[in-house]
């Protein structure tokens, strides 16, 4: 990565194990890897999406970033400057900031709309913090004169959404999170709070990292994309990139498993059978070799490296079907068809 | 009937506090309100007792001892040492509900502290704090009031101490309860996501959440605590006579039961009606509190 192409976010190596207790004494029996060992860089004014089947550690990668969970091991870069060792978790927060996905949840039912907004603006001093939140409360198409004083409960969904939206811009962020932002708005309100979404980026030049299960919804929005299976990346690419071609066994089904807008073209077996396996225990070597219709002995033996499918491609994998050197029977003729 | 559900956003009639619509729909409620004027006349009576114009509630009449309520002089009696009734049961308000009311409310600032420090902290300042409160829990609260008491020794201030320690476990149990269960909403996530530092968000996002439900939950207590403390005094070691104090009148006018029941019946009576109204004003409060209904 040359210099100028400097990333904004940068993550490397971010592991977080959630230790199980039990037993009389609470020792931990075992631990379940949320999140094992996940890098990727986000450039400024760039979208991310980020995809994978619940329980997969996206939402957890999301609160590792703003450090609503600790992390266990790894680096996380802000325009350089590394968290903890040049600047405290409360600075980041006022550069990285998240949107949650229960509309409901995440507003404090006994506070008034603006001083939901203004809260985060008042915490961090910035002056004016009830200019701020009106601005952006007129901003996200919700009039301030009618709806300052409101409760939560007397807003719908997605009136609820543009305040939480509202609430992460009110800092002035560089970098938001959306966990699943428009997962459970109706595909009206979705559709809107999309495009309000795509013109705030524009307008106030920011970064997004957009998790979410939709991939209609994450190609509609996102510049690359990024495939997490039981807390790893598998894939990561450019989205014309990766919708032409699934390198990731993985992401194939994946996106198979996405319905067709045509009704003749219905799929009618399963892309996918089993549940993902245990995260308590995940297989050794590659991870997804337990449902793998691609699997060698390899697969089983060693853990496949993220990286690009070509020297200097930006579509990066973790799959030995992609690696000549790999010893997989089928190395380096791709994912067949 | 078709159910029309309409998605118009309810309009507030103004912008007012969370606390005057808790009182607006108080007022809608008739039975709380009967309650709160019954509760309001006690406190009131006991309060300006020295100025009402009674007799004295310790100058007793060898002559006048049992005498029926509605005897001249004495609108509701005389007890055992012929001292007026009337002015008995007034003064005995003062302390009754002092040391009924009093508990409740230290017990309520301490034990919603520790409840909310526990359920907002978690991990093992939790389990420290829950731990020692389960201990508490073990016994029952009438037997651990007669146990403290019994060790301090009677008295007021005693009674107090006794009965606050009995009513901090089940407050801290509730607002521990009630917290944690806010704790784990989004909108306590987003508050920290904005940098904010573990006392503003309780301060700002915690309390107002988990407030009311501590608080009627205390309220509900209060009756519990009346009948504890008379209780201890019944026993004879909360409030010592000559004082004026229900319970402690309840006990020595029991053995004139059998001469004149209905004056025997009276510190009951008051007992009875005051922790009745404190029960039904705090199910009114519940609901008053309830915002979305």
């Amino acid at each position: 990565m040359s210099a100028t192409d400097q990333p904004l976010l940068s993550v490397r190596d971010l592991k977080k194990h959630f230790p199980i207790k039990g037993g009389i004494l609470g020792r931990t029996q075992a631990m379940v890897q949320a999140v094992d060992g996940v890098s990727f860089d986000v450039r400024a004014g760039e979208t991310l999406g980020i995809v994978g089947e619940s329980g997969c550690g996206k939402s957890t990668t999301a609160k590792l970033l703003i450090g609503l969970v600790d992390r266990d091991e790894g680096d996380i870069e802000l325009g350089g400057k590394s968290l903890g060792r040049d600047i405290s978790l409360r600075a980041l927060r006022r550069d990285i900031q998240m949107v949650f996905q229960d509309s409901y949840a995440s507003l404090n039912p006994r506070m008034t709309i603006l001083d939901s907004i203004a809260f985060g603006a008042r915490v961090q001093g910035l002056d004016d913090p009830v200019g701020r939140a009106r601005r952006l409360m007129a901003r996200v198409g919700l009039d301030p004169d009618r709806f300052a004083g409101r409760y939560p409960h007397e807003l719908s969904g997605g009136q609820r959404q543009r305040i939480n939206i509202a609430r992460a811009l009110v800092m002035s962020p560089k970098v938001v999170v959306l966990d699943e932002a428009v997962s459970a708005l109706d595909k009206s309100v979705e559709a809107q709070v999309l495009n309000l979404l795509s013109d705030l980026r524009a307008e106030f030049g920011l970064t997004y990292i957009f998790i979410s299960h939709d991939l209609n919804v994450v190609r509609y929005i996102s510049d690359r994309i990024l495939v997490m299976y039981l807390g790893e990346v598998v894939e990561l690419a450019p989205v014309d990139m990766i919708w032409a071609e699934q390198a990731h066994p993985y992401t194939r089904s994946l996106f198979s498993a996405m319905p067709s807008m045509d009704p003749d073209n219905r799929t009618q077996k399963p892309p996918l059978t089993g549940d993902p396996p245990n995260p308590i225990d995940p297989p050794p070597g590659c991870r997804f070799h337990t449902r793998c219709a691609f699997a060698a002995d390899v697969c089983k033996a060693r853990h496949p490296v993220l990286g690009p499918m070509v020297q200097g491609s930006p579509h990066w994998v973790a799959c030995h079907l992609h690696d000549p050197a790999s010893g997989h029977p089928r190395a380096g003729q791709g994912v067949p068809a | 009937m078709v159910q029309v559900t309409t998605d118009i956003p309810v309009v507030p009639p103004a912008q007012r506090g969370y606390w005057s619509g808790v009182l607006s729909r108080l007022r809608r409620d008739p039975v709380a309100m009967i309650c709160a004027v019954i509760l309001a006349a006690l406190v009131l009576s006991a309060v300006f007792a020295p100025w009402l114009g009674l007799a004295d509630p310790y100058q007793g009449s060898m002559i006048a001892r049992l005498s029926a309520p509605g005897t001249p002089g004495h609108l509701l009696g005389t007890d055992e040492q012929g001292r007026d009734m009337l002015s008995r049961l007034i003064y005995g308000g003062r302390l009754t509900l002092f040391i009924g009311l009093m508990p409740v409310v230290l017990a309520f600032f301490i034990g919603g502290t520790l409840g909310i420090i526990a359920g907002y902290v978690g991990g093992i300042t939790n389990t420290i704090i829950m731990r020692v409160v389960d201990v508490f829990f073990a016994f029952p609260s009438v037997l651990l009031a007669i146990a403290i008491s019994g060790a301090l020794g009677a008295g007021v201030l005693n009674s107090l101490v006794s009965l606050t320690i009995v009513f901090i476990p089940p407050v801290t149990r509730v607002a521990e309860a009630v917290t944690s269960g806010v704790r784990s909403l989004d909108y306590i996530d987003a508050a920290r996501a904005s940098g904010a530092n573990a006392l503003t968000v309780i301060r700002v996002h915690v309390i107002g959440n988990v407030l009311s439900p501590i608080f009627v939950y205390a309220t509900s207590l209060t009756s519990v605590c009346m009948i504890l403390a008379a209780g201890l005094s019944f026993l004879g070691i909360g409030v010592r006579p000559p004082e004026p104090e229900w319970g402690l009148m309840l006990n020595t006018l029991r053995s004139a039961i059998y001469v004149n029941p209905w004056l025997a019946a009276l510190p009951g009576v008051m007992i009875f009606a005051t922790s009745l109204c404190l029960n039904l004003l705090s199910d009114g409060l519940r609901s008053a509190m309830n915002v979305r209904d």
